[in-house]
This record gives C-alpha cells, structure tokens and sequence, in this order.
C-alpha cells in the first residue's frame, strides 16, 4: 500500500460472498477501479465466487481465523446461505456486512411480508409464466438413481447477517458507495477502526447533507413520485413526498433528492436511530397539517398506501418487528416453539 | 381450559400530568383494574415514540396502551396532537404487519377519570384476552429443521468433493 495504507509485510488473505443479494454489491467493489489493484497487492483473495473459482471445501479445510477480512454481502433466507456465515466467521479474523442486504435485510427482505408457503405458491404454481404441470416444488432432499440430492431450506423469515452470527463491522448502502468502500478498506488495512459491531461510516443524515431548504412547512397531503415535479430548492418532505433523508445514514453524498427524486433509505438507519420506519412515522407525524383524526386518517391512508415498502424497503428484517405476523394457527396467535 | 389460563401482559405509557393521574385516582378510589398493565409513567403522550411501542411487542406484550391528555388539553400546548398523528401513522403500519386492532390503543383520559382509564384498561385487558398471546418473538423462530440442514452440509461436501482412498 503507498497512499494511506500501511506497508503490508505478509498478504493477507480476502475472502468476499453473496447471498441472498442481488449482484450489486460485487460490482460496487469493482466501483473502485483501479484501487482494485492496491486490494489485490494487500490480499490473497482466497474466496470470490463472482468473480473467480473456488471451493467451499478448500475453505473448511482452512484452520480458523486464516482469513484476514471477509466482505459478505446479502441477506440470510437459505440453510446454505446460514452455514456459508457460520463458516466463515470462523475462518474469519474480521467480517462485514458489506451492503444492505448484509446489514438490515433489504429487498430480499421484504419477501418477510410473505410466508415460505406463499412464496413457493406464487413461484412454482401462481406466475402466469410457470408451466409446472406435475406440481414440482424444491425438496431439501431427492432420492435419485445415483444417491440423494440436496438443496438448501428454504426459510420462512430472512435474518440479516447479524442475526446469524456475530459481525465486526458494517458497511451499509445499496450498494455501498465506491468512495465509502475504499474508506472502510484503507480503515481496516490501516487499522484504524470504530469499535467492533459499528457501521463504518458517516453519523450525520442524508438531509443534513442535502442542498435543498427546509422551511418547517406543513403539508395537507403527500404525494407520490409521478404526482408531481417537485421545486428544485426546498426540502421534499416539505413538498408532500415521502422522503426518507431524515431517518437515514449519510454516505451517498444524497444523490437523489438532489436530483429531484425522494430518499429511499438505502444507506440504512443513521447512527441512534433504532427502528428506521419509527423514525419515518414520527417524521411524517411531524409534517402533516391537521388536528382532526378523520382528516389525519385520510391524508395516511391515501398518501401512503404500502407503509412497509415506504418505511422498511431496506430494513424489515433489522427493524424491531423483523416480519408480518406468521399464519396464526386459527385462534389468533403465533405458535410457541416447542 | 388452558385458554382461560392466559394472561395478556400489557404496557401502558401514561402522561404524567393527565392520565398517570387518573390512573392513581383510581387507586386512592380504590377502584378495582386488571393487573394486566404494567404502567410507564412518561412526561407527555408526545414523549412516545413508536419505537417503544415496537419495542414492547418485540419483547413479548401482547398489547400496549397510550394514554394522556384530552386533545386541547396536553401541559406541553399541542403535542397529543402529534401523537394523535403517529399513533395513526403507527396503527397504518401495525394493521399492515397483521397485527390486530385492539392491540394498540390511544386513551384519552383526563386527572378526574380515574373510572373512565380503569374501565378503559379492563376493556382492553379482555379484549387482548379475547385475541390470545401475541407472542411476536415467535414469529421469527428457527425454521423447523435449518440447524440440520447447515449441520448436514461439510458432510455434503465431503461427499462430493473428496476422492474416498
Ligand atoms: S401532558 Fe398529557 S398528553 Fe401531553
């Protein structure tokens, strides 16, 4: 390492993993170009299965803490993508949750609005492009001529990386901005680390890096994105639309509502904030201009009609309630595990 | 049997000034309630946030209740009309995760109605008593079966990649 990092004697070794993610987060660390270079001088990378061949089986055979940093993007939904964590916790000095899915579940998670049984019905029964005349549904386990195959259990309820094993840092975003990556990078290559199970990352919001004004206005109803083109200078909320800079970590530099487009929320819950759709609630409490229930009622009602995918689109699964509430078993409550 | 054996845990966030009041009255009173609730005394309704309300059932309430002021009346000017708002911004969200109505309530109950927050919480205590434990932590249990299928897995593979000698 030459600018920021300090000379390595000995490579260490780098492992990356995806599960349940989308694929953007391997290409937000190719985002860092040709500091890609200076990662391959510092590191051995012994596991990266986009990007090259490997075997699960060499990294078993590992002893434990051989690793030096694991970056694991996605979400846990699969006993497969359960085990890969455990496993690579323990070969692992150092893992982050690298992007959202990692560190809060994102879009993966919201499949917990669903149960298993939903999902697969749609899947394999429901979709009008689904020809599956026999019926045919994963099993975890298929006798066949040869011997038995095995595919992954399918969960009812995605975790995040840190509701299955324990995780030193995180790196949110979707995906992580190239620019904080390299941070997280030179801070780890260096050192110069927060205390373990931080994020790695700003601690102020997306607003108080937006450019736009905010006035304390008060709005009568919100408004969907195709509703309305908002006015270039004043603070979207302000304006009806839900957005969600308020509630969320900067890092982004707040590349959409600076370009006219709402906060979604992808950089994650800023640093105290400890359920990112309570914070929403109370914010969008705050904006609207009524005293009167009935009104209230209806500005809610029609102004926001998924609450789920406006407040917990990238955190159901770290939010304090994780899911809907499974199939109550007829009289109204949840069975207890035995 | 064992249905009449359940007993909802309830919490109950009371405003110091109004509700916490009345809730007190009731005792001097000696007026009787379900021991369901367990009171937290707070400054204001406007104090709430949802996350306490989340956070309650995520622990394992099987209901939760808000009470303060009557709208216009609140000793910090306005905000039990901003709890008004989030609450209903809140039940928009909770209706949403399937969690039933009588669950999460928003009593208004001044310092003189003791009788009125008393029959208020008995209400709620037989309503929630009605519905069952909500039991939300168990929403999340480990899937029947998952630590056999990661504990299978090394074996999985040991299988099919290593050349038996
Ligand atoms: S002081 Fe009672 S509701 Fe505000």
């Amino acid at each position: 390492m030459s600018d920021g990092g300090a000379p390595t004697p000995e490579k260490g070794k780098l492992a990356l993993y995806w599960a349940a993610s989308c694929g953007g987060c391997e290409i937000a660390v190719l985002g860092i170009d040709d500091k890609v270079l200076k990662v391959a001088e510092a590191f051995d990378i012994v596991l990266w299965p986009c990007v090259m061949d490997g075997k699960v089986r060499d990294i078993e055979k590992m002893p434990d803490k051989s690793i030096d940093l694991c970056l694991f993007n996605g979400a846990i939904r699969t006993s497969e993508q359960e085990y890969m964590a455990q496993l690579l916790r323990r070969k692992s000095k150092v893992l982050v949750a690298f992007g959202s899915c990692a560190a809060e579940g994102c879009i993966p998670a919201l499949a917990n609005m669903n149960t298993r049984e939903e999902i697969f019905q749609t899947a394999y029964h429901d979709t009008p492009s689904t020809d599956n005349p026999d019926g045919v549904r994963p099993q975890i386990e298929t006798e066949v001529p040869e011997g038995t195959l095995h595919l992954p259990l399918f969960y009812d309820t995605v975790k995040t990386l840190g509701q299955s094993v324990e995780v030193d840092y995180y790196l949110p975003g979707c995906p992580p901005e190239p620019d904080r990556i390299w941070d997280a990078l030179v801070a780890i290559l260096t050192g110069q680390l927060p205390a373990p199970g931080s994020v790695i990352g700003a601690t102020t919001t997306v607003c108080d890096t937006c450019p736009r004004t905010r006035n304390e206005k008060k709005i009568k109803e919100f408004k969907r994105t195709w509703e309305i083109i908002p006015d270039p200078d004043t603070c979207l909320l302000e304006q009806g639309v839900v957005c969600c800079g308020i509630a969320t970590r900067a890092g982004c530099g707040a590349l959409c509502p600076t370009v006219g487009s709402p906060c979604i929320g992808c950089y994650g819950p800023n640093e105290g904030v400890v359920d990112f759709g309570a914070r929403m609630m109370t914010a969008l409490a705050s904006v609207i201009d009524s005293q009167d229930p009935d009104e209230i009622d209806r500005i809610i009602q029609e102004g926001i009609p998924d609450p789920i995918g406006s407040f917990y689109r990238f955190g159901l699964a770290n939010s304090l309630l994780r899911r809907k509430a499974l199939a109550h078993n007829g009289d109204g409550r949840v069975a207890e595990p035995a | 049997m064992s249905e009449s054996a359940f007993e909802p845990k309830i919490v109950g966030f009371l405003c110091n000034w109004c509700s916490y009041r009345a809730a007190d009255l009731a005792g001097t009173a000696r007026m009787k309630y379900e021991p369901n609730i367990r009171i937290i005394r707070v400054m204001c309704s406007g104090r709430v946030d949802p996350t306490f309300v989340l956070k309650a059932l995520s622990l394992g309430a099987d209901g939760v209740m808000l009470a303060g002021c009557h709208p216009g009346e609140c000793h910090y000017i306005e905000q039990n009309y901003k709890t008004i708002r989030r609450f209903k911004m809140l039940k928009h969200t909770l209706r949403a995760l399937g969690i039933e109505e009588e669950r999460v309530r928003l009593q208004w109950a001044s310092a003189g109605e003791g009788a009125l927050l008393a029959s208020a919480i008995n209400e709620m205590v037989d309503q929630v008593r009605e519905l069952g434990p909500l039991y939300w932590p168990g929403n999340w249990a480990d899937n029947e079966g998952s630590q056999d299928a990661i504990q299978a897995l090394p074996r999985e593979h040991a299988e099919a990649m290593e050349v038996p000698a």
